[in-house]
């Protein structure tokens, strides 16, 4: 179908990438009928602040909202929020949602998101224990984010270090469990790794590495967690921080290819031409890096309505290599491209400082950086790569020359 | 509450009730002010609200952070009163800010 038949878009999914995609297409020119469904009494919102200044309770909800719950209508946008959809009808393009309404597209955008993962234990379901993904999830443990309770985290990614720093910043005692030997195993390099792990201790959050949860104990509320090995930890709250899982079930059943997320081609089209997939459901090829995969990024959700909003609408779109952040105490981490598969890393910058950046290399090539609090470093590598240039090792590393000039001189 | 006017680079004017405690960029989305894109939300990790102050306001906006310097040095047609505008906290003296936006964000 060319993109000038199309008069009749629907997006499920009212997240970071489906409240996107209906903006951009709008403020883009598209004239036609936009219908933004989300399973989420709240219009689209930023989930970052979720795990950083909301749970600190330094910020108003409305200050989550991508825009304010008005200019939906103002543009003509039709939001449904807490309405779900249940079916979608390839042959006939049509979406079913609960309660029987179907509603007609020429072209449909799937920004379902993910799922946190439950915890795989008896006692997972006791009141306290929290996943932490939604406004919900945060506003059903804010309560209980007093000084001196005492949070257990399992699992060590981004979001548990995160919400483990606020914790501290709150006076909560904070032990953070992980399968694996070191945090952040899956994210970033061990170097990197240790450095929060140190900065973490220095906070006085305990780690239990290699820690195998074996039971959530409680009777009526969660008193604590049993490990593997026999040892327990009390705790008042916990948070399941083990990852999620795309949401596909929509997808699977109207038979789209899936691989781990929703495949797509770089256009963010799925195996059927009419329907688009975007954001944390989805799996693209990835310029500048030769390679289909799912992220799990602010930056993969907007960059996925911008090109479906490009593609609907016949607009040019430059794509921009993958970035990502993360905020711990007075720790900003800034990161560009993507660093699997690297086989050198360097560090321009010393650790002790609290001010470093870790470059990441395949042979010559620079594929990511970790920058923490150096912004310069940040942006001097994301442009690199965004540019396909590369800059030596031992040249990377000589802090007597500011990162720009090192970049003005790369090839 | 305090109203700031963004200029976009074509000249079209947007007046905004921008409240106080928020960002200036905060206040041009929320208002769907066209050429502030906030990718990040204002987490200081996408450059891509960038502004230019108009010079009679400098000195109430106040001073880019190291941080943020750092990021402007690699943003486009960096000026001498360019700022991040999520890093600009509106306060009642800043009541009738004039901001100008520049030709891209990328
Ligand atoms: C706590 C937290 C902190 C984060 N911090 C950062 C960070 O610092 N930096 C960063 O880059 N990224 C961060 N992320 C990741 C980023 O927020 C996500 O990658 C992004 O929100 C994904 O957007 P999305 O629209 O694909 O999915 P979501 O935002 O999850 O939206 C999907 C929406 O679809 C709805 N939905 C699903 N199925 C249906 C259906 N059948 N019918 C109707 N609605 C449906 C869901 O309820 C949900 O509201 C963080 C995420 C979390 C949870
Ligand atoms: S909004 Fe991203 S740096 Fe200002």
């Amino acid at each position: 179908m060319s993109t000038v038949d199309i008069k009749r878009v629907v997006i499920i999914g009212a997240g970071q990438a489906g409240g996107e995609t209906a903006q951009r297409l709008r403020q883009g020119g598209f004239e036609g009928d936009i219908t933004l469904i989300g399973e989420e009494p709240l219009p689209p919102y930023q989930r970052p602040p979720l795990s950083k200044a909301y749970l600190l309770g330094d910020l108003s909800i409305d200050r989550l909202f991508l825009r304010p719950a008005s200019t939906y209508q103002e543009e003509r946008i039709a939001f449904l929020p807490s309405t779900r959809a249940v079916w979608i009808d390839r042959a006939n393009k049509r979406v079913r949602l609960e309660g029987g309404r179907e509603i007609p597209f020429d072209a449909l955008v799937l920004a379902t998101g993910a799922r946190p993962r439950k915890l795989p234990l008896v006692g997972a379901d006791l009141p306290g224990v929290h996943v932490l993904r939604s406004v919900s999830d945060v506003d059903a443990m804010r309560p209980a984010f007093v000084a001196g309770a005492r949070l257990a985290v399992i699992g060590a990614g981004y979001i548990g270090l995160e919400a483990a720093a606020v914790a501290r910043k709150l006076g909560l005692e904070v032990t953070v469990i992980e399968a694996a030997p070191r945090p952040l195993a899956r994210v970033t390099s061990p170097e990197v790794a240790g450095f929060f792990l140190d900065e973490h201790t220095r906070h006085g959050v305990r780690f239990v590495l290699g820690g195998q949860p074996a039971l959530i104990k409680g009777k009526n509320q969660v008193t604590g967690i049993a490990l593997a090995d026999g040892a327990e930890i009390a705790a008042d709250i916990v948070i399941a921080g083990i990852g999620v899982t795309p949401e596909t079930s929509l997808a699977q059943h109207c038979q789209l290819e899936i691989e781990n997320g929703i495949v797509t081609d770089e256009h963010c089209r799925t195996s059927d031409p009419g329907i688009f997939a975007i954001g944390d459901c989805a799996a693209r090829p990835i310029a500048h890096f030769d390679r289909v995969c799912r992220l799990e990024s602010v930056h993969n959700a907007v960059e996925g309505a911008k090109i479906v909003a490009a593609t609907l609408l016949g607009h040019e779109h430059a794509v921009e290599a993958p970035w990502f952040w993360s905020d711990q105490y007075d720790l900003k981490l800034q990161i560009a491209g993507l660093f699997q598969g690297y086989d050198r890393l360097v560090l321009r910058g010393v650790m002790a400082d609290r001010a470093f950046a870790a470059f990441y290399y395949k042979g010559e090539k620079l594929i990511a950086v970790d920058a923490i609090n150096r912004p310069a470093e940040y942006l001097g590598a994301k442009m690199l790569i965004q540019t396909g240039r590369t800059l030596p090792p031992d040249v990377i590393v000589d802090t007597s020359r500011p990162m720009k000039e090192l970049v003005a001189n790369a090839r | 509450m305090p109203k700031i006017t963004y200029i976009e680079h074509s000249g079209k004017e947007h007046v905004v009730d921008a409240p106080e405690g928020q960002t200036v960029m905060e206040a041009a989305v929320k208002h769907a002010v066209p050429g502030i894109d906030a990718d990040c939300g204002g987490a200081c990790a996408c450059a891509t609200c960038h502004v230019y102050v108009d010079p009679q306001w400098v000195s109430k906006t106040g001073e880019a952070s190291s941080m943020e310097q750092s990021m402007l040095d690699f943003a486009n047609d960096v000026e001498d009163t360019s700022r991040l505008s999520c890093q600009i906290k509106i306060t009642k003296d800043l009541d009738g800010l004039i901001v100008r936006l520049p030709k891209s964000q990328h």
